[in-house]
Parts: C-alpha cells; sequence; structure tokens
C-alpha cells in the first residue's frame, strides 16, 4: 500500500530526501503548512539551522499538531541533524522551538564550526552484518544522554549519533548526502509497521 | 573509531545543501546578527560596510577587521560567513584562521587580483563566488568553490541584474543538457571551463553545487521573484538594514522565500512594513561603479 511520507521543506536537502524517499518505496510530499502535514502519514525533518527551523515551524502551528500526533496517532517522524535538535526533550545552551518528544539532550554543533564538519562510515546496529554507512555530519549535533526509551542505533566517537524511541528515529548526520538509501528504507518499514500499513 | 575526513568537498559543499531554501544576511554589528538570528536567517554575512555604503564611501574595500567577525561568531549560533577580495588568498587564510563558516570571494569588496581568483582547494573552510553566467560558474567551482551566487549589482536596492544573470544561467545550463555528447568538448572551450564539470552538469541536470541569489534584493516579493526563477535561496545585502524598520523587513523576506510560490502570504508579508531601502537605477551607473563585472 502507498505510503506518503512528508519532507519538512523549510530549509535543507529537501530534494535529496525525497529521492530516497520515493527510491526507498514510499510517496514523498513537501510539507510547509498544516493543511500538507495534514496529507501524510509520516515525516522527515531535514537538516538547517535548529534556531530557523524551529522558529519557522512554530509559526506555522507545525510544532503543535506534530507534537499531538506523536503523542496521540503514533507519528512516525524522523530528524536529521537539526531535526534531531527539533525532536530532542532537552538541549544544552540556547534551546529552539521544538517537538522535544524525544527524551534525549542534544548538544548543537558539538564537533565544532563547520572547518570541523566531517564524514566517516559507521556501523549501525539495525544493519547487522552489511558494510558500514557512509555519514556526513555538518556541524553536527551530539547526543549527550537517553533515557530509557531510547534504543542507541550508532555512536561516533563514544556519543550516539543514531537512536530510535517509539515511532521516532534521529541521526546527527545526513544520510541523504549519500547514495545509500538503507536508512531511508528502515523508516519507511518503521513507517509501515507503526501504521500496520 | 572510523577514520574521519574533514575539508572534503562533500562536507564543503554539504553546509550549502543545509542553507537552501533560506534568506543570508548581510550583518555588521553583533545586534544586528541578532535580528537577522530572531528574524530566521539561515546564516549572516559579516561585514564592516553593507554593499550601499561601500559604493557610498568609495577607494578600496577590503576583508572586515577580524574584531567584527569574533563578535559577530560570538552573538549568533547560526553559521557567519565573511568575504575576502577576489584573489586575496592571504584575507581567506585569515578567515579560516578565524573559523568562519564560510568564504564570500566578493566582488563587492575590491579586487586584489585581476587575473587569479583563489585556489580555494587549498582550504578547509568552504568558498561561494558570485558568477553573471554559467562560464563563470563553472570556472569558480573548477577553482574549488562549493556554493555559488548569481550576481545581481550589489547595494543597488534594484533586482534587475539579479533576474538577468539568474535566467542566463539557467537558459545556458538548459542549452547545455540538450548539447548533444560529441558537441560538449566544444561547448567547453566556448564557456572556458573544464568539460569534466560540463559533463557532470548534462549528466545531473542541474548546477553541481547550490545556486543562491544575490545582490539588490530588497522586497519581500523580490525575494520570491528569485525563488520562482529557481535559485537555491537568497542573499540580502543592504536591503533589510538600509530599509526603514529592519526587523520587520528581515521577517517578511524571510516569509516570502519560504513560501515562494503562495502570492497570499507574500501580500501579507508585504503589508505595513516601512520603506524598502532606496534604489539606483542601473543606467545612472558608470563602468567603473559596477561591481558585478570584477572577477569573471
Amino acid at each position: 500500500m502507498e505510503v506518503r511520507v512528508g519532507v519538512l521543506a523549510i530549509q535543507g536537502d529537501v530534494r535529496e530526501h525525497k529521492n530516497h524517499l520515493a527510491l526507498a518505496g514510499a510517496t514523498p510530499v513537501e510539507v510547509r503548512t498544516l493543511k500538507d502535514l495534514n496529507r501524510v502519514q509520516a515525516l522527515i525533518i531535514p537538516g538547517g539551522e535548529s534556531t530557523t527551523i524551529g522558529m519557522l515551524m512554530a509559526e506555522e502551528g507545525l510544532i503543535d499538531e506534530i507534537s499531538s500526533r506523536v503523542q496521540n496517532d503514533q507519528f512516525p517522524v524522523y530528524g536529521t541533524c537539526a531535526g534531531l535538535i527539533v525532536l530532542a526533550r532537552d538541549v544544552v545552551g540556547l534551546s529552539p522551538a521544538r517537538v522535544g518528544l524525544m527524551d534525549i539532550t542534544a548538544d548543537r554543533n558539538a564537533y565544532g564550526r563547520q572547518v570541523s564538519s566531517f564524514e566517516t562510515k559507521l556501523r549501525i546496529s539495525v544493519f547487522h552484518d552489511q558494510p558500514d554507512f557512509p555519514a556526513v555530519f555538518i556541524r553536527a549535533p551530539r547526543i549527550t544522554r537517553y533515557g530509557p526509551g531510547v534504543t542507541p542505533l550508532a555512536t561516533y566517537d563514544g556519543s550516539v549519533v543514531m537512536a530510535e524511541q517509539g515511532a521516532l528515529l534521529v541521526s546527527a548526520f545526513h544520510p541523504e548526502m549519500s547514495g545509500d538509501i538503507r536508512i531511508h528504507q528502515y523508516f519507511v518499514e518503521k513507517v509501515r509497521k507503526t501504521l500496520k500499513v | 573509531m572510523e577514520e574521519k575526513q574533514t575539508g572534503t568537498f562533500n562536507v564543503k559543499a554539504g553546509l550549502a545543501e543545509m542553507l537552501k531554501g533560506g534568506v543570508i544576511m548581510d550583518v555588521t554589528t553583533p545586534e544586528q546578527a541578532v535580528i537577522a538570528e530572531k528574524a530566521g536567517a539561515v546564516a549572516v554575512m559579516a561585514l564592516e560596510r553593507v554593499p550601499a555604503d561601500i559604493r557610498a564611501a568609495g577607494g578600496v574595500a577590503r576583508m572586515a577587521d577580524p574584531s567584527i567577525v569574533k563578535k559577530i561568531q560570538h552573538a549568533v549560533s547560526i553559521p557567519v560567513m565573511a568575504k575576502v577580495r577576489i584573489g586575496h588568498f592571504v584575507e581567506a587564510q585569515v578567515l579560516e584562521a578565524l573559523e568562519v563558516d564560510y568564504i564570500d570571494e566578493s566582488e563587492v569588496l575590491t579586487p586584489a587580483d585581476e587575473q587569479y581568483h583563489i585556489d580555494k582547494w587549498a582550504f578547509k573552510v568552504p568558498f561561494v563566488c558570485g558568477a553573471r553566467d554559467l562560464g563563470e560558474a563553472l570556472r569558480r567551482i573548477a577553482e574549488g568553490a562549493a556554493m555559488l551566487r548569481t550576481k545581481g549589482e550589489p547595494g543597488t536596492g534594484n533586482v534587475v541584474e539579479a533576474v538577468r544573470h539568474l535566467r542566463a544561467v539557467n537558459a545556458q545550463v538548459r542549452r547545455l543538457i540538450n548539447t548533444p555528447d560529441d558537441e560538449l568538448a566544444d561547448l567547453a572551450k566556448e564557456l572556458r571551463s573544464p568539460l569534466e564539470i560540463v559533463r557532470k552538469v548534462k549528466e545531473t541536470g542541474r548546477l553541481p553545487v547550490v545556486n543562491f541569489s544575490a545582490g539588490g534584493i530588497a522586497s519581500p516579493a523580490d525575494a520570491a521573484l528569485m525563488m520562482q526563477l529557481g535559485a537555491d535561496g537568497i542573499f540580502v545585502g543592504s536591503g533589510i538594514f538600509k530599509s526603514q524598520n529592519p526587523e520587520a523587513f528581515a521577517r517578511a523576506i524571510v516569509r516570502a522565500t519560504l513560501h515562494f510560490n503562495d502570492p497570499k502570504v507574500i501580500a501579507e508579508v508585504s503589508e505595513n512594513i516601512g520603506e524598502a531601502m532606496p534604489g539606483v537605477e542601473m543606467a545612472t551607473l558608470t563602468p567603473a561603479d559596477r561591481m558585478q563585472d570584477r572577477g569573471i
């Protein structure tokens, strides 16, 4: 059955996430407004600047609506980079407007300014013996604490950089920047399981 | 732990990808930077003077005083960019030492080298460069630019040049895509650009890096116009802090850029925001006044 997965189209790799979702068998939909949000069964919040994205989401009423759907309907959301911050319950330092329903603490720009942005290969637990995942970290955040309900899926340099909690999935890196679609496939599968479609 | 690589082209171009859909604002003080961040700017450009004032001041315009850049870096959490003179690789080394997030090798400042641009591959910090046409754009990419901005005429509040150059680049990309493979080498020569990059544009059907629009954007409708014409995002120089009400203008331009396809929102955000910056008619500029002709 068709699964319509939204991509929050405020900033960042909207086109790339849509391409990956299509390759993973979902129907991608751009989400800018509440009306758009009502047309989708799940959502990806891409990277960009969390202060900007959080503020513009709040202005459109998207934060409240996403929060209510996550709490009441197990609405699956995947947040990458800035999206991770938007989903984090706690944020170190200045905290942008956010959904805040995942029991993690996010440290913004934990690796430093752009000169410290990097790419690497990551072992991701749910992919078992498959090859490592090419991960690009751009002014990325780090998860400095996670609650008992959160499952870490990948770590780098001693910190958790990918995790899930119920229908929520986060990664500090950008899976859409490589040709590897396994994380998008994993999310689409998660959406199907959660919503039983 | 796996090996990590910093300063790769992927990582450099990646930051520009994250800024897509956003507005980058010129700021000259930490206070302005905070206004920009609160209004939803996706990054700020730290400058000593905005282009309109550079234009008015005349003389040689150089990289900003590092103390201005540092204060602005301290004031905001969004990326901070800064400008260097075309070809002035030592100014770029200074900005890299300050760890700015992006360096703009910019025609707004007085060029330091009339023949060569900076070898941008030599840096870990990514560069954005201006272009008036596809040849300029691809030459800058060949030199290592990880982001482009189609040039307008900076500091004029007149969007006409920004429109001309974005349309020119788009038209040339369309032509390139429709050029048969055996004619690409000739086209590369005509564009004075490496064949390898020309081939890549044909393969992917678009520019290899993000392309913002810059120069002369002074109203929410200007920003939405450039987005509808296909820009990935917007640079606003003098347009914010030379307007009557910078806070209102900044917010309005951010919202118009986000909802660029929704005229009702553009109408709503354009209401009662005060006067835009005063504009300049192109015909009144002498050739020496035209910043866009620098570094081509």
